[in-house]
C-alpha cells in the first residue's frame, strides 16, 4: 500500500460566482522513501497540492489516504496530530518563531507532542547536528543567514521523525549557492531513506530528483519516475525517463 | 502542551511586551484595589455603627413604652395607669426570659448649678443601680449609688463627662481632667453630692481625633472665652456614624429612683397619659430631707420608662410575649404599652451597609469590567500581530485546544498578576486612607473581600480571554501563513 493515495482530489475556490479549480481531480500515489519534485507554472496549484498533502488544508472533493488513514474526513484534532507526528513541513520563508531561539524552535513540535524537556533537548540537538546547525542552537532566527534558518526549519520538520517531509520552494528565498547546499541536504536525507517531496521552479533542481511531477491548471500533466525507467545510476541522469501522461 | 508550559509561554509573551502588559494590568489593579479598599471602608463604617449600637445597650435591650389605648378599650382609659413599679415587680417575679428590669423616671425640667455655671442635662434619670449595666455605662471614678442610697433617697448623683465639662470645665479648657467626685452641686436648688462619674464616651474616630489634638501644641485662642457646646470636640458627623449616641450618654445624670420620686416628682411629667389619680406637687421639690418612705406618698410610683433585657437575643419573640402577658395582667388587660427594640436601628445599619456595599461594589465591578475590556482589547491586538506565529504553531501540530489555552492562559496570567498587584496596592491604598483621614472609621481589609476581588479578577481574565482565544484557535493555518 502506498504511503499516500490521492483519488479524485479537487480543491475548488469560489470567487464572486467564478469557480477556480486550484486542483482538479488529481490521482496520485507516493511510496515511502521516494524523492519527488513538483514543478509547474505559477498558479498551477503546486502549493495547494502541498497544503492538502501536508494536512494544512482539506480537499473540496475526493479521497486522501495517508498511511492508511482517510484524511478528508478527519477531525481538526486528528489533523493536528497527523501534522505533528507524520508530516514535516518546510516553507519558503522558513517560518521560524522569531521570539524563540533555534533550539526552542526545533523543540516546538515535541512540545505539542507532549515530550519531556530532556527528551526534547536531546532529540532537537540530534536534528540540529543532522543539518549541521548544532553550533547555532542558542541563536535567534534573526541572527542567522537565510540558509541557516532554512536548515533550522528542516531540523524542526525532521525532529518528530515524520513519514514524509514536504518542502514548498525551500530554496526560493535563497541565493543559488545556498539553495544548492539546502538541496544537497535534502538529497542526503533522501539517501538516508526519508520520503521527501519538494516544490520548485528550478528545472535543475527538478532534474536531481528521481521522480518529477508537473502540474498544470490543477491537473497532473506529467509524472516521470526515473526508477521505473530502469535508470538507477543517478538522479542527475533522468533524461529519457518513462513518461506517464495522465488524463 | 501542558499547562505549565502554556503559563511559561504566556509569561514570556507578557514580558516581551512589558509596557503594554503593565498598562493592561493597570485596569485590573485599579479594579481590585478599589474593590478591596471600598469594602474595607464599608467594613470600618459597619464597625463604627455596630459600636454605637452596642454603646446604647445592644440588641438585648428593650424599652417598654406608653402607648395610646386601643380604640376598643377607650372606655377603660381612666383605669390605664401607665408603667409603674408594680410592673417592675411583676416582671421580676413572673418573666424568667427577662433577665433584667430597670425602672426609670426622667425629667427635663431640671437645672444643675455650681456657682455661676449651670446646665440642663439631656438625661436626668432616677433609676436603679443596674441601669449602669443595662445601658453599658462605665463608672470610671467613684461609685454608683447602692440600695441604701436608694432606700434612703439620698441626694447623690453620678454624672457624665459633659455635665462635668459644663459645671467644672472640660479638660480642653482647664488643661486637666477634673474628677469632681465628692463635690457638691445644686440640682433645682437642692444640694446633691457627686459620688461618681462615668467614663468619657466617644466613638473610635473621636477618640483618635482627640489623641491627635493632644499631640499638637494648644492653639492660641482668639476672641473671648466661650464654651463650644456639650458635644465632644470633633462633633458627631451624621447620625449614621452613631456619634449622637455618645453625646447623649455623656450628657447623663443618674440619681437613685427614690430620690427622683421624692425630690422631683412634680417634674416627672407624663402629662399625656396622666389619669389624674396622682396628685402632683403634694410633695415634689419642696419636701425636705428624705424622711418619709416612698410608700407614704404613693404605693405605686409611675415610671417614665421601663427597660428590660432579654436573656437570649434568639428568644426575643418569646421573651416579649412573656413580658406582654405579665404586663397585660398587671395592667388589668389594658394594652397601654408597647415594646421598642433596637432591631430597627440594627436593620437600618444593615440596610445602610448593604447600600454602601452595593454602590461600592458597582463602582469596583465597573472598573474591573473596564480592566477586562482592556485585556480583551490587548489580546485581540496581540493575536492579530501573531497570526503568523499561530499559523506556524498550528502547522507543526498545535491543536485548537493548544492555541486556545495558550491565549486564554496569557489573558488569565495578565489578570492574575494584575489581581495580585491590586491586592498589594489596596493595602497601600487603605494605609494611605488611614493616614489621610486618621479620625475616620478605620478601614478594615477583610479576607473575604480580598478573595472576592482576586476571584473576580481571574474571572475577568477568563472572560476577556475567551473570545480572543477562540478567534486565534479557529485560525486556518493556511490563511495564517499567507498573512503578511
Ligand atoms: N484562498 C484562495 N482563494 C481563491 N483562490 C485561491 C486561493 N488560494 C489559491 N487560490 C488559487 O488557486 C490557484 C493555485 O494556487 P497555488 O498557490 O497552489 O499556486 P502555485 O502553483 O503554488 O503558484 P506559485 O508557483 O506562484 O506559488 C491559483 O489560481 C490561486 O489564485
Ligand atoms: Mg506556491
Amino acid at each position: 500500500m502506498a504511503l499516500i493515495e490521492l483519488r479524485g482530489v479537487s480543491k475548488i475556490y469560489h470567487l464572486g460566482g467564478e469557480e477556480i479549480r486550484a486542483l482538479d481531480n488529481v490521482d496520485l500515489d507516493i511510496n515511502g522513501g521516494e524523492f519527488i519534485s513538483i514543478i509547474g507554472p505559477s498558479g498551477s496549484g503546486k502549493s495547494t497540492l502541498m497544503h492538502i498533502l501536508g494536512c494544512l488544508d482539506s480537499p473540496t472533493k475526493g479521497s486522501f489516504k495517508l498511511d492508511g488513514t482517510e484524511i478528508a474526513t478527519a477531525s481538526a484534532r486528528e489533523l493536528a496530530r497527523i501534522r505533528n507526528q507524520k508530516i514535516g513541513f518546510v516553507f519558503q520563508f522558513f517560518n521560524l518563531l522569531p521570539k524563540l531561539n533555534v533550539l526552542q524552535n526545533v523543540e516546538l513540535p515535541m512540545v505539542y507532542a507532549g515530550c519531556g524537556a530532556r527528551e526534547r533537548r536531546e532529540r532537537a540537538m540530534d536534528a540540529l547536528r543532522l543539518v549541521e546547525m548544532d553550533n547555532r542552537a542558542k541563536h535567534r532566527p534573526m541572527q542567522l543567514s537565510g540558509g541557516q534558518q532554512q536548515r533550522a526549519a528542516i531540523a524542526r520538520a525532521l525532529v518528530n521523525s515524520p513519514k514524509i517531509v514536504f518542502a514548498d520552494e525551500p530554496t526560493g528565498n535563497l541565493d543559488s549557492h545556498t539553495g544548492e547546499t539546502i538541496l544537497k541536504l535534502f538529497h542526503e536525507l533522501s539517501r538516508q531513506g526519508r520520503t521527501i517531496m519538494l516544490v520548485t521552479h528550478d528545472p535543475e533542481i527538478a532534474a536531481v530528483t528521481p521522480r518529477k511531477i508537473e502540474i498544470r491548471d490543477g491537473k497532473i500533466a506529467k509524472n516521470v519516475d526515473a526508477k521505473l525507467s530502469g535508470q538507477h545510476d543517478g538522479p542527475k541522469f533522468a533524461v529519457g525517463a518513462q513518461v506517464q501522461e495522465t488524463a | 502542551m501542558n499547562l505549565i508550559n502554556a503559563i511559561l509561554v504566556g509569561l514570556k509573551e507578557i514580558w516581551a511586551n512589558k509596557f503594554r502588559s503593565l498598562l493592561t494590568m493597570l485596569g485590573i489593579i485599579l479594579g481590585v484595589s478599589s474593590l478591596v479598599a471600598m469594602s474595607a471602608l464599608v467594613k470600618g463604617m459597619e464597625n463604627g455603627m455596630k459600636a454605637a449600637l452596642i454603646a446604647i445597650g445592644g440588641l438585648e435591650k428593650v424599652r417598654v413604652e406608653d402607648q395610646d389605648i386601643p380604640i376598643w378599650q377607650q372606655h377603660m382609659a381612666d383605669q390605664a395607669v401607665g408603667t409603674t413599679m408594680n410592673d417592675v415587680h411583676s416582671l421580676l417575679h413572673s418573666a424568667p426570659l427577662i433577665t433584667m428590669v430597670v425602672p426609670e423616671m426622667r425629667t427635663r425640667n431640671v437645672t444643675m448649678t455650681r456657682g455661676s455655671k449651670s446646665i440642663s442635662p439631656w438625661n436626668f434619670i432616677g433609676t436603679w443601680p443596674n441601669a449602669v449595666e443595662l445601658n453599658q455605662h462605665v463608672v470610671e471614678h467613684g461609685r454608683i449609688f447602692n440600695e441604701v442610697d436608694d432606700e434612703n433617697a439620698r441626694n447623690v448623683c453620678v454624672i457624665g463627662t459633659a455635665i462635668r465639662d459644663a459645671l467644672f470645665g472640660s479638660p480642653e479648657q482647664v488643661g486637666r481632667d477634673i474628677i469632681p467626685v465628692g463635690e457638691f452641686i445644686n440640682i433645682n436648688q437642692q444640694r446633691f453630692k457627686i459620688i461618681g462619674m462615668f467614663e468619657h464616651y466617644e466613638s473610635e474616630q473621636d477618640k483618635k481625633a482627640r489623641e491627635l489634638m493632644k499631640d499638637k501644641p494648644p492653639e492660641v485662642r482668639t476672641g473671648p472665652e466661650r464654651a463650644k457646646g456639650y458635644g465632644s470636640k470633633g462633633g458627631s458627623k451624621g447620625s449614621m456614624s452613631g456619634g449622637f449616641v455618645y453625646d447623649l450618654k455623656n450628657n447623663t445624670v443618674y440619681i437613685p429612683l427614690n430620690t427622683m420620686w421624692l425630690r422631683f416628682r412634680a417634674a416627672t411629667v407624663s402629662a399625656s397619659s396622666s389619669s389624674g389619680n396622682y396628685s402632683r406637687g403634694s410633695s415634689g421639690t419642696s419636701s425636705g430631707s428624705g424622711s418619709g418612705s416612698t410608700s407614704e406618698f404613693l404605693p405605686d410610683p409611675r415610671l417614665s420608662t421601663l427597660s428590660i433585657k432579654v436573656a437570649n437575643i434568639d428568644q426575643m419573640d418569646e421573651a416579649l410575649q412573656q413580658a406582654k402577658n405579665v404586663l397585660m395582667h398587671s395592667h388589668k388587660g389594658i394594652e397601654d404599652f408597647s415594646f421598642r427594640t433596637q432591631e430597627n436601628w440594627s436593620e437600618d445599619i444593615g440596610t445602610a451597609i448593604r447600600n454602601y456595599r452595593m454602590s461600592g461594589g458597582i463602582i469596583a465591578a465597573i472598573s474591573l469590567l473596564v480592566g477586562g475590556i482592556g485585556i480583551m482589547n490587548i489580546m485581540l491586538a496581540s493575536i492579530t500581530e501573531r497570526v503568523r506565529e499561530i499559523g506556524i504553531r498550528k502547522a507543526i501540530g498545535a491543536t485548537f485546544f493548544d492555541v486556545f489555552t495558550q491565549i486564554l492562559v496569557e489573558s488569565v496570567v495578565i489578570a492574575i498578576i494584575g489581581g495580585v498587584s491590586g491586592l498589594f496596592t489596596s493595602t497601600m491604598l487603605v494605609e494611605l486612607l488611614i493616614k489621610l483621614s486618621p479620625t475616620g472609621n478605620t478601614p478594615v481589609i477583610t479576607m473575604e473581600s480580598m478573595v472576592l476581588a482576586f476571584g473576580f479578577s481571574v474571572a475577568v481574565g477568563v472572560l476577556a480571554g475567551l473570545f480572543p482565544a477562540f478567534k486565534a484557535a479557529k485560525l486556518n493555518p493556511i490563511q495564517a501563513l499567507r498573512y503578511e
